[in-house]
């Protein structure tokens, strides 16, 4: 990166995400119920944490969203579309996913990762398709480990490079699933700080988490979550400060 | 006590023997050895890596026929299988390659590799995380392009190791062609040694024939060894990272699976 930059790549951009509606969602393994009848709308631009204990089907929730694990019934509205009524694979180009464990592809290096579904997925013309990765591995401040395979990085640069590959396909929505629970303590806070800038600048993410702090500090919405089932929903400050039911009460005081 | 051990020698290392059949065991029979199980490998990838697809396929339709084609070429005997492909197709055979049954000898070879490299390429293709085929999809890509450009490639290089030592395994049945009874010119190495042995009425020339296919599978054997200590231990030490706790937290990750699943 010799050349002068332009204002783009020092000037953050800004996303525009779009309104995600869960309505009267189910899903199941088999004959076993793990959604039952969630209803969540996600206005445009703002961040939905979803906190729960363990089974309480919150990735399962999120695969719902991208059909990853197709919905038994209820509908999911992006912008106002139907995304059950869509090609899985379109509607999957609209909605990023960031994983637990990052899964990025280990025999390429950071700059491909970010780059092989623009090219195979966008049918983006190779230089172009790099030129744009490296733009985006710059965005999570990563630009100079793009020729770094993914075991030669941290954990949290993974993750880093899992964000860029997810923002490079220029999603509407992003997904984020429990990303830092597999990070060690010290490299969480970089993750977070980069998925906060994400929100302030105005992409629309669902994050399944276990940081109550980020959730209180980020979210515009919390969802809490048992068995199923939402049990509560509302700002941080109500739902940490003033929780309705026993059973986020029990969860709160377990986890803070 | 040495006339005893004179006549072993002679039996088994008479050196002039070997050398009057050395020219064959070279010209005839190691390119005619390293031909049968070069194309019979390359075949039994292609049919393997298909009888792999099929097999993890979530179609019954598909999984089923792979199921019974492995069990059949993996469970009869090499030889049997060469006998009843080269004698039993010979006639739609000889129309398309004329009479000798050397190309018949090669499918058949090839149909019990695919086999076996049909289960190589299915473990190999299922040990690859599943979060991989996972994070493709939730990028947009079609299971099939998911499979072509991420998964599969995974698999096969994590199954190098047996595929080379299946190799070696051809090699070794590619003697069985032998059993269709080849044209002069088509002898592979153990036939060139068992033709000339029976000729001088001396072992030596398939002790020949023997050195000659280990110097085949030896060298294959310890290349095997070398490509499984590279990908255990991993390709280069680890390019700088910051810090001893980054260190640690890479070698954490070994067993990412100790911090628990989601559901």
């Amino acid at each position: 990166m010799s050349a002068p930059t332009t204002s783009a790549t020092t000037e953050p951009p800004t996303y525009k995400g779009s309104s995600l509606d869960l309505i009267d969602l189910w899903m199941a393994y088999g004959e076993f119920e793990v959604i039952r009848n969630v209803t969540i709308h996600v206005p445009a631009g703002t961040t939905t944490c979803v906190i729960g204990p363990s089974g309480s089907g919150k990735s399962t929730l999120l695969r719902g969203v991208n059909r990853l694990h197709e919905p038994k019934s209820g509908d999911v509205l992006i912008a106002g579309d139907s995304a059950l009524k869509v090609q899985p694979d379109r509607l999957r180009q609209r909605i990023g996913m960031v994983f637990q464990h990052f899964n990025l592809f280990p025999d390429h290096t950071a700059l491909e990762n970010v780059a092989l579904a623009l090219r195979k997925v966008k049918g983006v013309p190779k230089e172009q398709a790099l030129h744009f990765a490296r733009e985006r591995l710059d965005e999570v401040g990563l630009g100079d480990r793009a020729d770094h395979r993914p075991r030669d990085l941290s954990g949290g640069q993974q993750q880093r490079v899992a964000i860029a590959r997810a923002l490079a396909m220029e999603p509407e929505i992003m997904l984020f699933d429990e990303v830092t629970s597999a990070l060690d303590p010290e490299l969480v806070k970089g993750v977070l700080n980069l998925m906060a800038s994400l929100a302030r600048r105005g992409m629309t993410m669902v994050v399944v988490t276990h940081e109550m702090n980020f959730a209180r500090r980020v979210a515009d919405q919390v969802v809490f979550m048992d068995e199923g089932e939402v049990v509560e929903a509302g700002p941080p400050a109500q739902l940490f400060d003033d929780p309705q039911s026993q059973r986020l009460r029990a969860f709160l005081s377990e986890v803070l | 006590m040495i006339e005893w051990l004179e006549l072993l020698r002679r039996t088994f290392l008479d050196f002039e023997a070997m050398w009057l059949v050395f020219p064959q065991m070279l010209g005839t029979g190691l390119k005619n050895t390293l031909i049968i199980s070069i194309a019979a490998t390359l075949i039994g990838v292609v049919l393997g890596m298909l009888v792999a697809i099929m097999g993890i396929s979530r179609s019954a339709w598909l999984r089923l026929p792979a199921r019974v084609y492995t069990d059949i070429f993996r469970g009869l005997p090499a030889i049997l299988t060469i006998l009843l492909i080269g004698q039993g197709l010979a006639r739609f055979s000889q129309s398309i390659f004329g009479p000798s049954p050397y190309p018949l000898g090669i499918l058949a070879l090839s149909l019990i590799a695919s086999a076996y490299m049909g289960e190589i390429f299915r473990a190999g293709i299922l040990g690859v995380d599943k979060g991989q085929l996972e994070a493709c999809r939730a990028l947009g890509m079609s299971y099939a392009r998911a499979m072509r450009l991420v998964v599969v490639p995974q698999g096969v290089r994590r199954v190098l190791p047996a595929l080379v030592n299946q190799f070696i395994a051809i090699v070794k049945d590619s003697s069985l062609v032998y059993f269709l009874g080849l044209l002069v010119s088509e002898r592979e190495l153990f036939r060139v040694g068992q033709d000339a042995a029976v000729l001088t009425g001396n072992l030596s020339p398939l002790v020949l024939a023997g050195a000659f296919y280990m110097a085949i599978t030896v060298p294959l054997t310890h290349l095997v060894n070398y490509i499984d200590n590279r990908f255990r231990t991993g390709r280069r030490p680890a390019a700088p990272t910051s810090g001893l706790k980054e260190v640690h937290e890479m070698d954490l990750k070994v067993s990412p699976r100790v911090h628990g699943e989601n559901t």
